[in-house]
């Protein structure tokens, strides 16, 4: 099993906490002159998101967290699972609810995300920054109404809704930042 | 190659501030007759202290190579000067430990340590509160000092005895600040409860722009130090800190060639259970003590801390030309 000395610790380091996996965000060296040293480090848990702060004493050994994160094409969902495949290899990976979490909404077959893999099982999935959809329901717009000022729901093939400038109409492919669920603008198709 | 990092990672004007602060601590000790020595860096022995870590290199003079360790601290060397009957003394140098390395601590670092032949704790004490009262003037208010003994301080801000471990109460306080950690990180070592607690409740909350000068350290904590002769549960050691920063350590100096042997003999002990690199009892040190060491107290200040404060910055790298990881 490997493990990490304390002296190794920094920023993005996986390791093993309670077993969860988890992130390191931060370290923090702290040593009275005449005493023993620590390191206060603040985690996140890969699992639930959560960050906690954990102190260790300076040279214990923290076993790693097999965790690595890579780039996959989402294939489809049957309802209980949803399907990846690694485009290099053809290898094909099955994401649970938990895993797909919040990344659900914004996923499309082919599009490429970011999967973290925790003992070659699927951890996490975050969706690519941008999408494009198209829009599959919203209320027609005032004509000539070109500002976007206001908005208006507008609900995408995936089922997410998020709010559109009047402008946009049902049919229209639109582009989203999936990180805070913004319109960015139409797509010319 | 030209994104490497070749330049200081301060700024030009602290290299300025370094200068002016360092002329002003010779001009403070020419004032007072304190004598400027100079020690050497590396050395065929060092200290024991087991939460120290030493790089170690080899000198190449056959037909014997010889391990050589760079220091510490300056402290043997310039207690063998005060034994040889120097008188009190001065040195700004390097100090280096393995492994330290954060927003406070660079593994080579500049110390200032002077001996004062003579004075007790508390006169030098005063010292230390008037010299960096000094050098941080320009920038720094310091509203005031605050002397108080480390049991004191401790019961203020936790409430629990520092000087009397109680298994029960410490975990109860920890539970009580969302440290339940510390039972599985400290067990039943007092001492770590105490650097614990210290280090992530006591320290972190001193209250802003007061020089603590806090004394008389529990006497398992007493490193150099001598035992308080009217109280053996504490020992005559003191630490100073300033806006929640370790500035430096100062003890009445221990004399007796006996008790020192005795707890060189227990820190290396502790090494060899721990695993640790294996140091010797540094022979010359030990020599002058029992030659006799006169009653002195010594203290040793961080400059760079110093720096950190004055510029207010919060990282020790924005104050030194080269840290480690460009070194």
């Amino acid at each position: 099993m490997a493990t990490y000395n304390t002296n190794e610790f920094k920023a993005g380091l996986k390791i093993m906490i309670d077993a969860d996996p988890c992130a390191i965000i931060e370290n923090e060296f702290v040593k009275p002159g005449k005493g023993q040293a620590f390191s206060r480090v603040k985690i996140r848990n890969l699992k639930t998101g959560r960050v906690i702060e954990r102190t260790y004493k300076s040279g214990e050994s923290v076993e790693s967290a097999d965790v690595i994160d890579v780039e996959m094409q989402y294939l489809y969902t049957d309802g209980e699972f949803w399907h990846f495949m690694m485009p290099e290899t053809y290898e094909q990976y099955q994401a649970d609810k938990t895993a797909v979490s919040e990344a659900m909404k914004w996923l499309k077959d082919q599009d490429i995300c970011t999967m973290t893999l925790w003992n070659d099982a699927p951890l996490t999935i975050v969706p690519p920054n941008f999408v494009e959809l198209s829009i599959t329901e919203t209320d027609p717009g005032l004509k000539g109404d070109t500002s976007g000022g206001g908005g208006k729901p507008a609900t995408l093939e995936t089922g997410v809704v998020v709010r559109v400038p009047l402008f946009v109409q049902i049919g229209e492919i639109i582009k989203v930042d999936t990180r805070n669920g913004e319109y960015v603008g139409r797509v010319k198709s | 190659m030209t994104n490497l990092d070749w330049r200081p990672s301060c700024d030009l004007a602290q290299l300025h501030q370094r200068a002016q602060m360092l002329a002003t601590i010779r001009q403070f000790f020419v004032d007072k007759k304190v004598l400027e020595v100079d020690t050497p860096l590396l050395c065929q022995a060092t200290g024991t202290d087991p939460q120290l870590d030493f790089f170690k290199s080899l000198y190449h003079y056959p037909p014997k190579n010889k391990t050589l360790y760079l220091q510490t601290s300056p402290e043997f060397a310039m207690k063998r000067l005060l034994a040889s009957g120097c008188g009190s003394i001065y040195q700004i140098c390097k100090a280096f430990r393995n492994g330290e390395q954060g927003r406070y601590h660079n593994p080579e670092f500049t110390l200032l340590e002077w001996y004062r032949i003579g004075f007790d704790l508390n006169q030098l004490m005063d010292e230390v509160g008037t010299l960096i009262s000094q050098l941080l003037a320009s920038n720094v208010a310091i509203k005031g000092i605050k002397k108080i003994s480390y049991h004191d301080l401790f019961f203020q801000k936790t409430g629990l005895n520092a000087l009397i471990f109680c298994s029960k109460s410490y975990q109860a306080y920890a539970q009580h600040h969302e440290m339940s950690e510390a039972f599985n990180l400290c067990e039943n070592d007092h001492n770590l409860w105490c650097d614990y607690i210290f280090s992530f409740k006591i320290q972190p909350n001193l209250d802003t722009g007061y020089l603590y000068l806090v004394h008389s350290y529990p006497a398992s904590q007493a490193s150099l130090a001598r035992i308080n002769p009217d109280n053996s549960a504490v020992a005559d050691r003191f630490e100073v800190f300033l806006n929640g920063v370790e500035l430096g350590n100062g003890f009445f100096e221990l004399a007796d060639a006996v008790e020192q042997q005795l707890r060189f003999e227990k820190e290396i002990q502790i090494r060899a259970d721990k695993q640790l690199p294996c140091v010797k009892k540094d022979p010359y040190f030990l020599a002058a003590l029992n030659e006799g060491l006169p009653n002195c107290c010594g203290v040793a200040v961080g400059i760079d801390r110093l720096l950190m404060l004055l510029s207010a910055r919060d990282d020790i790298q924005s104050v030194l030309a080269f840290p480690i990881e460009r070194a």
